[in-house]
């Protein structure tokens, strides 16, 4: 059963698309990797399926889930690390669901927070700002948010940049545990053999689709020289997308 | 002596005790939205908006004299003018928006400024510009004190999006559609606040009672509720040391007020536990862990 199914989506920016005529469908329970260069449109497509972004042409549907049961793993540049907010507080806000605007984070709540941390490997930092802590310690306390969330689908956005080896270790053994729990995860990742060792299927996008399926099958140096060459074109005058009218026409 | 001189003026004078009261009300609500103005990267924004909602003000001010719920409506009016107005045109034409905001509250002052010389005597101008807390009624005291309750209990709502719309804006869009909700609470929370602070500080010091204790308490904590506190504290004991002050020298209040929370940051700046220039120049020996 589908997860996640994509209806000739385009997603952009002020009409110019980022990720065009995308269609095809994850599967519950599946492990996909979203790889492709820098540009390709990985971070535009996962925003637009955790809502963040409305398409500028076709559709996203998600399988009944609604935002509830998504988690969203942002870049760490998308974070002010420089808020004075412990790791404690930060990683409590993975309850706002159950929390909102009012309710109190009890000793229960507490209990799921001290624990998410310590799956984290982060046990003694629950009062550490996060401005004092390191770029592998900042995406542990990514991850440990995550968990609280406790959502079937999981989108991560380069999860393990610029982490050390063990680092990524641990948070990847976190997320096979996530998927051998049925949950779908989505991940935009640059480190091909993390993909290939760990991912067992593969989107591979350049602005559109290059290649999509079994990872032994679509990553293929075929395939990402495609990815390589994706044509980077941004232009004001450009024409309206031919194809948006063929579809609008049909 | 030091009783006559620091307690003496509110114990013998109503105008000091009445001016002591709207100053602690305005510290406690000014300055938390001072620091989430800061941690928010809007402190020159605050400065811009005061200077925005001076037309709207000024109309409020000449129909009903020095009726705050006149001013503050006028205000809100101006203020949210002039942000829709600057983020319509950022957005349209690609200007940044912050140069849009500064084009439309230079324009929206000097607006402001003709409305108040036209209509008004240069002692409007002058009261609307700086201000004069030692001048408040009791009735424009009860509007001040409303105001900050409105404002404690607004920002207790909007606390959580707030602070979560600041850290990380793209997992509160992914959990709620509260942000922008909070954020638009919020301008009206700082156009309301810098009204408040008209009568006491008049539109060009208005955001220095918000800005500058938030400013102190950066450099002694890395804890919002901490720093939240120490604003709070820095604003009112700037605001007594100011009234204190004025009295004695006959110093304007307005001014009186910012110079002590001016010399509060300067302190702040140099001895502050959080990258005081001090502390950094001598740091002790270095920690275990």
């Amino acid at each position: 059963m589908a997860q996640l199914a994509f209806r000739n989506v385009t997603l952009g920016y002020d009409r110019h698309p980022a990720v065009h005529h995308l269609s095809g469908e994850v599967a519950s329970g599946a492990l996909v990797a979203v790889v492709g260069p820098n540009g390709a449109g990985k971070s535009t497509l996962l925003r637009g399926i955790v809502g963040i972004l409305k398409p500028l042409g076709g559709s996203i549907h998600l399988g009944g889930l609604d935002a509830r049961d998504i988690a969203y793993l942002p870049q760490s540049a998308d974070i002010d690390r420089s808020f004075p907010i412990s790791v404690f507080d930060f990683v409590g806000t993975g309850l706002w669901r159950a929390t909102s605007l009012f309710g109190g984070i009890g000793k229960a709540a507490r209990g799921k927070i001290l624990r998410a941390i310590a799956a984290v490997g982060l046990n003694g930092f629950e009062n550490r700002p996060i401005g004092t802590l390191s770029g592998g310690q900042m995406q542990r306390v990514l991850f440990a948010r995550v968990l609280l969330q406790d959502a079937r689908l999981i989108v991560l956005d380069e999860p393990f940049n610029a982490i050390d080896s063990k680092t990524t270790a641990d948070l990847l053994a976190l997320v096979k545990q996530w998927h051998g729990e049925g949950r779908t995860v989505l991940a935009a990742l640059h480190d091909m053999e993390t993909v290939r060792t760990h991912f067992s299927e593969t989107l591979v996008l350049a602005r559109g689709p290059v290649a999509w399926g079994p990872t032994s099958e679509v990553l293929t140096p075929e395939n990402l020289m495609v990815a390589m060459r994706m044509c980077e074109a941004f232009d004001d005058s450009a024409a309206a997308c031919a194809e948006d009218g063929r579809s609008r026409a049909a | 002596m030091i009783h006559d001189a620091l307690i003496g003026p509110f114990t013998e004078f109503e105008f000091m005790r009445r001016a002591l009261a709207a100053v602690i009300a305005l510290s406690l609500a000014g300055a938390p939205i001072g620091v989430f103005l800061m941690l928010r990267r809007m402190s020159l924004v605050g400065d811009a908006m005061a200077h925005a909602i001076l037309p709207g003000a000024a109309v409020g001010f000449l129909l009903s004299g020095l009726n705050l719920f006149a001013m503050t409506a006028g205000g809100l009016i101006a203020g949210f003018a002039v942000a829709i107005l600057a983020g319509v045109v950022a957005r349209s034409t690609g200007l940044k928006e912050d140069a849009s905001l500064a084009t439309f509250y230079l324009a929206s002052l000097a607006l402001g400024v003709t409305i108040v010389s036209i209509k008004g005597t240069n002692i409007d101008l002058l009261h609307v510009l700086f201000g004069n807390i030692l001048a408040m009624d009791d009735q424009t005291l009860l509007v001040v004190a409303f105001n900050a309750t409105v404002t404690l209990l607004v920002l207790a709502v909007i606390y959580r999006p707030l602070v979560i719309e600041s850290v990380d804006p793209l997992f509160l869009r992914t959990v709620s559609r509260a942000g922008g909700p909070a954020h638009l609470a919020f301008l009206a929370l700082v156009v309301i606040n810098l009204v408040n602070g008209f009568q006491a500080l008049g539109t060009l010091l208005a955001v220095g009672l918000m800005i500058l204790p938030a400013g102190i308490a950066r450099f002694w904590s890395r804890d919002l509720t901490v720093m939240i506190c120490i604003a709070v504290v820095a604003a009112a004991l700037s605001g007594y040391a100011g009234l204190v002050l004025s009295f004695q020298t006959r110093v304007p209040s307005g001014p009186a007020i910012i110079l002590v929370a001016t010399g509060l940051y300067i302190v702040s700046v140099l001895f502050g536990r959080v990258g005081g220039i001090i502390r950094q120049m001598f740091p002790g020996r270095h920690l275990e862990a």
